[in-house]
């Protein structure tokens, strides 16, 4: 398994440089011109001048090259500085976003938070309610609660959240009045009372999102418990004599939950990719929020670190579905 | 052979099971009645569908429900009906007093728990031991099924034995808490001749040892002739014929139990040119059965075969039959 994890990390690196630059080379052949914004007023000479002060000057491979380094080697080396007070990356280049000429990095970080908050507690939610559900409605297949569940479902998979986003808003923020309807990104938790706000505040758009992801967990979780079910060796545990719990909660939910594993860690950089629609209709200053201005804004520093970093993630949680499925499941060996 | 009148551990009368399915109703056992006594083995034969796994499931809860229903009987294990008790005494059946070996023992152990896990479980269920003497029993159990390096073998997962040691795993698993009555279901359809001759003689063995009653079912003719004190013959859901096992091969009497000792090939005498089929479709099991099930493929079929359901009749000591026709009700010799 060491030798597999290993093995895997080592390819992982070319796989990732190719894709870094894929998505360099996308974003260069990509129409769109950082100085777009600037009035018209300014004249071409001047312009091209801000240009080369972003560094746009320059041939395109050593542009990649720099961003190569920025983002391996002199990032890493200001997080070292940051958490142990070191001078390591000092007088350094880091990579600037073009729109307020401050390290991405720092933008990402003060971000990052408000997305773990709200798409994290979204997904732990939804993990917690799709898995006893999808155990319950598979054992009572077709019983009401099964059915209801059914429906829940398909609402939770055909509504988009611009909409279900909106609804719920509508009702339980203008006409209730029980919730914010808008994420206020600078509450500071510093109190109950705050933390009190923090939840409330919370509350529709982690509702939004966890319907979403319950909707397709818990069918998932379904279907692999119906699979298991039916299995021989469900009857054999039976035939032991064991209680039904012990049936179902040992020998069946075990083999149901090696798919439902992975298909939770595949899911999880999506976590961090944000919910760009969610956050836009509840106004939460999230990572999706950074990605869409900096798109609109054509920062290319930003959105290229900012693919990228969900790259790696992707990248990596399928190592970590790999390595939990060979845990789970003694039938497979990596070596 | 154990004796003749030893009192039945196991008494089943009159079951009666339904599945309930989109396309109506399957009555897939209609009135079927047996007996086994301590250290007795009982064969049970008849061709796929007849209905032989669904009574034995039925016995003690195994099946589905729903789909199906035990729509009547009596099941009585040392005189208690199985069919009456509480899901928790059930339970203490199941595993306990009625071990169960399956069919297909590539898919009937768990994958992802260890055979040791899967041994342990219902030794501690039913016996009541710790950890470390349910191991030991484990060992032990085995060492009887004749599985090598028993005690090494604990920690390994089903998928690093064979289909023949699993079988025995299986084998072991049943037999964990001492039963008094074992079903066997076709347990060694699936293996190999060699193992399946082991492992008859691993349960031949255990019998005489342990005074189990036994049922087994299967499609090898030649395995019951070999082990079987008595032979019990279903077609479409119901026991056509039931008599001790040399009667039964020497003087078969039931139309269907004939063509099905014909289907034997030899290899003594002159070859026959194709291998003897019996000619037609099982029956549907629609309804319940008005009429003998076996009516349109058997060669002896008259008005009354259409018009009523034969009941078993008493043709000889201990040998029942149900079938209308008079070459049924007299003895072989008489034929001649
Ligand atoms: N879950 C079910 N739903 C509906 N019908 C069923 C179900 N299980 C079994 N049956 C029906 O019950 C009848 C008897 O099946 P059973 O499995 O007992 O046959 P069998 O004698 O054991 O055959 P085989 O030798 O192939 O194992 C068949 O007609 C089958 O279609
Ligand atoms: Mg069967």
């Amino acid at each position: 398994m060491l030798t597999f994890t290993i093995r895997r990390l080592l390819f992982a690196i070319p796989t990732l440089l190719f894709i870094a630059l894929v998505i360099f080379l996308l974003l260069e052949l990509a129409p769109g011109d950082p100085m777009a914004n600037v009035p018209l007023t300014v004249p071409s000479e001047v312009k091209e001048q801000m240009r080369v002060a972003l560094g746009l000057g320059e041939p395109m491979h050593i542009r990649f090259w720099k961003w190569i380094i920025q983002f391996f080697w002199i990032e890493p080396l200001n997080v070292f500085d940051a958490l142990f007070g070191t001078g390591f990356a000092e007088g350094k280049l880091r990579i600037i976003s073009w729109q307020n000429r401050a390290p991405v990095f720092i933008a990402i970080a003060e971000r990052i938070p408000q997305t773990l908050w709200v798409v994290g507690t979204a997904y732990v939610v939804a993990i917690l309610i799709a898995i006893p559900v999808g155990i319950y409605s598979a054992y009572r297949q077709y019983s009401i609660f099964d059915q209801a569940g059914t429906f829940v479902t398909m609402v939770g998979f055909s509504v988009p959240p611009f909409f279900s986003g909106v609804l719920v808003i509508l009702i339980f923020a203008v006409q209730l009045r029980w919730f914010p309807s808008i994420y206020d990104t600078t509450l500071e938790v510093n109190s109950w009372e705050a933390f009190g706000m923090q939840v409330r505040q919370m509350f529709l758009p982690v509702m939004v999102l966890a319907l979403q992801i319950t909707s397709q967990l818990s069918r998932f979780m379904r279907a692999s418990m119906l699979d298991n079910l039916n299995q021989d060796y469900v009857r054999t545990a039976r035939a032991k004599g064991l209680r039904e719990n012990t049936v179902v909660l040992v020998h069946v939910l075990r083999n149901s939950m090696i798919p439902v594993v992975t298909v939770i860690a595949l899911g999880v950089p999506s976590i961090f990719g944000g919910a760009i629609i969610t956050e836009q209709v509840f106004k939460v200053n999230g990572i999706g929020q950074l990605l869409i201005t900096a798109i609109q804004a054509n920062d290319l520093p930003m959105v290229q670190t900012l693919t990228f970093i969900f790259a790696v993630l992707i990248v990596l949680f399928n190592l970590i579905a790999d390595v939990l499925y060979g845990m789970l499941d003694p039938r497979i060996r990596y070596d | 052979m154990p004796a003749g009148d030893a009192r039945p551990v196991l008494e089943v009368r009159d079951l009666r099971t339904v599945f309930q399915t989109r396309g109506g109703e399957v009555h897939a056992v209609n009135s079927v009645s047996f007996d086994v006594k301590p250290g007795e083995l009982l064969g049970v034969v008849g061709e796929s569908g007849s209905g032989k796994s669904v009574t034995m499931m039925s016995l003690v809860g195994l099946l589905p429900m729903p789909p199906a229903e035990v729509r009547g009987g009596e099941v009585l294990l040392d005189g208690e009906d199985l069919l009456k008790v509480s899901p928790a005494r059930l339970r203490d059946v199941r595993g306990g007093e009625v071990g169960f070996i399956f069919q297909d023992p590539m898919t009937s152990l768990n994958p992802v728990f260890t055979v040791g896990f899967q041994i342990i479980e219902p030794i501690r269920r039913h016996m009541g031991l710790n950890k470390r003497q349910a191991r030991e029993r484990a060992v032990e159990l085995l060492e009887l099924v004749g599985i090598p390096g028993a005690r090494g073998r604990l920690s390994d997962y089903p998928h690093q034995f064979s289909g023949g040691m699993r079988q025995r795993v299986m084998i072991a698993i049943a037999l964990a808490c001492d039963p008094k009555v074992l079903i066997a279901d076709e347990p060694t359809t699936a293996l190999d001749v060699t193992i399946q001759a082991q492992i008859l003689e691993i349960v031949e063995d255990l019998r005489a040892r342990l005074g189990m009653a036994i049922v087994w079912i299967t499609h090898d003719l030649g395995v019951v002739a070999g082990i079987a004190d008595r032979v019990m013959v279903m077609y479409g859901g119901q026991v056509v014929e039931h008599a001790p096992v040399h009667p039964l091969f020497n003087d078969p009497r039931h139309p269907y139990t004939r063509a099905l000792l014909r289907t034997i090939p030899t290899v003594t005498g002159a070859r026959a040119d194709k291998l003897q089929v019996i000619e037609g479709q099982p029956p549907m099991l629609g309804a319940a059965p008005s009429a003998c099930p076996f009516r349109d493929r058997c060669p002896l079929a008259f008005d009354r075969c259409h018009a009523e359901n034969p009941l078993r009749e008493v043709v000889a000591p201990n040998h029942d039959v149900a079938c209308f026709h008079p070459l049924a009700h007299t003895a072989k010799e008489a034929v001649a």
